[in-house]
């Protein structure tokens, strides 16, 4: 005999289906990446990074082919990443859709209506150290951008800087994972809008750090909107030309020792990105177009 | 969509075919191309597999190919198993005087529709038939290049043959 439990009343019936919605738009799991669908994104993907950003993405080939790693990035383009797209797009056609690849975001680029489910089916899962752990011991590469929120809304003029917040915990997932660190810097990202300010002061007296975990809310010059307080409904990037340039690996305990100092590795995986972003600074005449 | 380039070249299939059968010659004559890497057993022959990678615009696109056909000396065909779904194919045709015609043929199809996949067809479409003219251009320079070797070789034997 069995036993179904009843609902004991609409209201109660409406909140669970109402609760479950909103618990499944904002979390994103391993198994919701679909090659198929990434299969058939490529041409869209690769038709706007090839003409609308002139992307070039160099020496992909320095991701380990054959085991897990954490690629870290500096984050640019406030909330809208283009650099992630064309990075996916350069890692899905370089080793196959076929090959699982996951990248780390926040729950309100995932809870988005339409890029939310792209980014879902492309391997996107909320950001949380079980969740990268999960990944990596899945033998995928995980793409984590340790500066998130802080560095993705810095000003346009400070676009050229590495800016992690001094957050570490990328390392600490990396030694726990045993994974080699792999350093992926972009430069454009932080030119598809101007960006004004992080709005830090702002985001505390508004008590977002609290409610929604947003330790910034930006203010930004963009398309359509003029003026962007937030940057939630995202913006039309500029046609920035984006460039992403990956660093050889970085195995930690072949280069600081069976017992690493975290202080001592984020100084060196930090020069070593800003060193090279300054190099692809340098190859830039002009803003926007490159 | 489909693209074709040819050209004529001063030497007979045989030299085409043994330059073209050589997996290591494809880095060397092969426009855009970026991998072209042995993958199993077969270095080349009928079965034989390649992880190929073109770079086109924002991308390195490619994927593992196969050899399905391999008529020495006159046809070179592969399709692709993973990656961007395609058909390749070298005809070489003797074409007298101890020339040839060697025709490269390439086929490819975007997978997912609407006017975004017909856009991408046509926008790679720009690069791939130029890189497919400088391949064709290239291999035409260094198979007469390796044909006049051979011939010079040949020469220096028969004189010193008739030395001897």
């Amino acid at each position: 005999m069995y036993y179904v439990e009843r609902p004991k009343g609409i209201r109660s019936a409406a909140r669970r289906f109402v609760e479950e919605r909103v618990s499944n738009r904002l979390s994103a799991h391993l198994e919701d990446r679909d090659p198929d669908y990434l299969r058939e994104a490529l041409p869209l993907l690769w038709l706007i990074s090839t003409f609308y950003f002139r992307a070039e993405v160099r020496d992909i080939g320095n991701v380990p082919a054959d085991r897990p790693a954490l690629l870290v990035g500096n984050h640019s383009g406030g909330n809208v990443i283009v650099d992630t797209f064309i990075f996916s797009l350069a890692f899905s056609t370089y080793f196959g859709v076929e090959r699982p690849f996951h990248q780390l975001a926040h729950n309100l680029a995932i809870a988005w209506p339409v890029a939310g489910d792209l980014l879902r089916k492309s391997g996107t899962i909320s950001a949380s150290h079980e969740n990268a752990e999960q990944a990596l011991a899945a033998g995928a590469p995980v793409l984590v951008y340790p500066g998130g929120d802080w560095e993705t809304h810095r000003p346009s003029w400070r676009g050229n800087e590495i800016d992690f917040g001094g957050r570490k915990g990328f390392i600490r997932l990396a030694l726990e994972a045993g994974v080699p660190i792999v350093p992926v810097v972009s430069i454009g990202g932080q030119e598809t809008a101007l960006f004004l300010s992080r709005g830090t002061r702002l985001a505390k007296t508004l008590r977002l750090d609290k409610l929604v975990r947003l330790k910034v809310l930006p203010i930004s010059l963009g398309l359509p909107w003029g003026l962007n307080v937030g940057d939630f409904a995202g913006h039309l990037p500029l046609p920035a030309k984006i460039t992403i340039e990956v660093l050889p690996p970085i195995d930690l305990e072949r280069e600081f020792g069976p017992d690493p100092d975290v202080d001592e590795i984020y100084a060196h995986v930090t020069a070593q990105m800003q060193e090279a972003l300054d190099g692809l600074a340098a190859e830039r005449r002009f803003p926007v177009i490159g | 969509m489909r693209i074709n380039e040819s050209t004529l070249v001063a030497a007979p299939p045989e030299t085409i075919w043994n330059y073209l059968a050589d997996p290591e010659n494809y880095l060397r004559f092969m426009s855009g191309i970026t991998h072209w890497e042995v993958v199993g057993d077969r270095v080349n022959g009928l079965g034989a597999r390649y992880r190929i990678l073109v770079r086109i615009g924002a991308a390195e696109v490619g994927g593992l190919i196969e050899m399905v056909e391999w008529s020495e000396p006159f046809d070179i065909a592969w399709h692709s198993v993973t990656g961007v779904d395609h058909r390749g194919r070298w005809r070489i045709r003797e074409h007298g005087e101890g020339r040839s015609r060697i025709e490269f043929r390439f086929a490819y199809g975007v997978v997912g529709g609407g006017i975004a996949g017909v856009i991408t067809e046509l926008a790679a479409a720009l690069t791939v038939r130029r890189q497919m003219r400088r391949t064709v251009r290239d291999l035409k320079r260094q198979v007469e290049h390796e044909q006049r070797r051979l011939e010079a070789e040949r020469r220096r034997a028969a004189r010193q043959a008739a030395r001897a």
